[in-house]
């Protein structure tokens, strides 16, 4: 009998049964579309565990936990500690310095420090930042690993829907998005993400273009293959990636390296980022159920620390940072 | 006191609602500087963001739909047609961008575009330059209020052009005027409400700043400052000190 019942085999799903089991707590798993897929929402992140650059846009909270994140993946799955470049077009010069000026631990580079770096960008960009300490995941192989991790440690999964109503004892929701019926203030936000493939162009690391509207980022993955994300629109459409968001995109990776342009479209994606007002990541408590929600951008970089205030609060009764009451 | 189409405006500030980290921080700038209108653009959030237009409904402010992003005037008289339907409001503030570098106004679109949404029974605010032709040819269209640029959206340089602000206000004085764009201070701001502006736009200054609330609230102030100034009846400049309190009789060597 388990002690615990997890709905939703996403991110935050899987991370938080992982992390019950390490506990020592009985678990099982509920998703009825079973192992990660297309249809969660974190197959479409960027899986940079970027929690410095992050701080740039984001609340305070998200970067002290997020800096634990890189060292829960590296239990799970391959992670690449390259740290990450920043760059900014000529003209947007003044928004590097800001970006400085809102972060820490970096380092600011010039031509020649970005070219030792990543020698291919050589004599593109003049001024950078490098926040060594940073890391990357490859998110999908991430959520493979992981699931064979939750396989590996006996936990039953099981392909069905799951109501919390219907669920004798404690339950975990982890449905993202599809729980909005449960939090009212949940939100959707839309991001839409390109995958390209180019066996000219080699980079180390993510990089990071600054945007004046989304913050723009490549990742390397295996293969040449090249994650290119990611919009944020404050709209719940599913609706297939715009022609607007395609010409940024593509063009933020032009201004990176113009070589781009000579690079397969591989992939086109869009789905909804579960949100709360305040765009932190929440564990809330309704009645038997505890909530694991709200990681907006932040799914691989916050789903470590919101699985353990869970953990905490089922374990010990601790309530974290992030823990709410409804 | 000059109307925006029949409404009085509380406070003469009014706040755009892109680029804030969050939709608490948006709700909190809005609260704390008691702005009264809200600009909202219907390209990108319209459609399925009903998160979005709750948190605006919430804010209980005039919400004036934008055209932002239109680089014609039939995709500008297209967006607010649809943005009429969509905010059931017929308040268009109207954008039609020339040049993706400087998101400077396409006067020509623009008049063309006023003539058009006049026509169809809008209330146009238009987003212009500093122009007292095109403010003219505006006016002719129908237009009540115009907002004349600060500098190029987004640059946070301030009144770029006191002179030509300062003569349209002298050339429109029935008119309802609002300083759009450019304003990276509060001091842009009072310094526009002391030209005898009526209302300033703004929003990259707010929603970038470390504390976007903050910053609202004092954008607020200096409006409201400004305004009070412009209402008090500045004292003229002069070149010679003129002494506050007087010297005869005070011994003094």
């Amino acid at each position: 009998m388990a002690d615990v019942t997890v709905i939703g085999a996403g991110v935050a799903g899987l991370t938080a049964a992982y992390t019950l089991h390490q506990r020592g707590v009985g678990v099982r798993l509920f998703d009825p579309k079973g192992p990660p897929g297309p249809h969660a929402c974190s197959w479409w992140a960027g899986g940079m565990l970027a929690p410095e650059c992050e701080g740039a846009i984001t609340e305070e909270p998200v970067v002290r936990h997020g800096r634990t994140a890189a060292a829960f993946w590296s239990q799970i799955t391959n992670v690449t500690h390259n740290g990450t470049l920043v760059v900014a077009p000529e003209r947007d010069r003044a928004d590097l310095t800001r970006f400085a000026q809102r972060t820490e631990n970096h380092a600011t580079l010039d031509s020649a420090s970005i070219a030792d770096l990543e020698p291919e960008l050589e004599g593109r960009h003049r001024r950078g930042l490098f926040f060594a300490q940073e890391a990357h995941v490859d998110p999908r192989a991430a959520l493979a690993d992981l699931w064979g991790a939750v396989e590996n440690a006996g936990i039953t999964v099981e392909t069905a829907a799951a109501e919390p109503a219907n669920i004798n004892g404690r339950v975990l929701d982890c449905r993202g998005f599809a729980a909005q019926h449960e939090l009212p203030s949940l939100r959707g936000v839309r991001g839409e993400m390109i995958v390209l493939r180019s066996a000219e162009i080699t980079l180390n690391r993510p990089v990071r273009l600054l945007h004046p509207r989304h913050p723009l980022y490549i990742v390397p993955r295996a293969n040449g293959l090249f994650m290119l994300g990611a919009t944020q629109i404050e709209s719940a459409s599913r609706a297939q990636v715009t022609a607007r968001s395609a010409l940024e995109l593509l063009s933020a990776a032009y201004a990176l390296d113009p070589r781009f342009a000579e690079a397969e479209i591989i992939e086109m994606g869009t789905d909804l980022r579960p949100a709360f007002p305040d765009n932190i990541p929440r564990v809330v408590k309704r009645g038997n159920v505890l909530h694991l929600n709200g990681l907006f951008r932040h799914g691989f970089l916050m789903s470590p620390a919101l699985a353990a205030q869970a953990a905490d609060y089922l374990t010990t009764g601790t309530k974290g940072d992030l823990f709410h009451e409804d | 006191m000059r109307d925006f189409y029949g409404v009085t405006l509380d406070n003469p500030l009014m706040l755009g609602t892109a680029q804030y980290p969050s939709p608490a921080v948006l709700e909190d700038a809005f609260r704390r500087s008691k702005a009264s209108v809200a600009t909202v653009s219907l390209r990108r959030e319209g459609g399925e963001g009903q998160a979005f237009r709750d948190l605006i409904d919430r804010l209980g402010v005039h919400v004036l739909p934008n055209t932002a992003g239109c680089y014609s005037a039939r995709e500008a008289i297209t967006t607010a047609q649809m943005a009429r339907e969509y905010f059931e409001t017929d308040w268009i503030k109207l954008e039609v961008i020339g040049h993706g570098d400087t998101l400077q106004p396409d006067p020509f679109a623009l008049v063309e575009a006023t003539e058009a949404l006049c026509a169809d029974g809008f209330k146009v605010f238009p987003y212009c330059t500093d122009d007292q032709i095109i403010a003219e040819r505006l006016i002719d269209a129908g237009c009540k209020v115009l907002m004349p640029w600060g500098a190029p959206i987004g640059s946070g340089i301030g009144l770029a052009n006191p002179y030509a602000l300062r003569t349209m206000r002298a050339a429109f004085p029935d008119v309802a005027m609002v300083v759009d764009a450019g304003l990276g201070l509060p001091s842009h701001a009072a310094e526009a409400m002391e030209l005898g502006y009526d209302a300033i736009l703004l929003n990259t200054a707010v929603a970038q700043a470390d504390d976007p609330a903050a910053m609202a609230e004092g954008f607020a102030l200096a409006a409201r400052a400004g305004q009070l100034a412009a209402n008090a009846g500045p004292m003229p400049v002069r070149d010679m000190a003129a002494p506050s309190t007087p010297v005869i009789g005070k011994a003094w060597l």
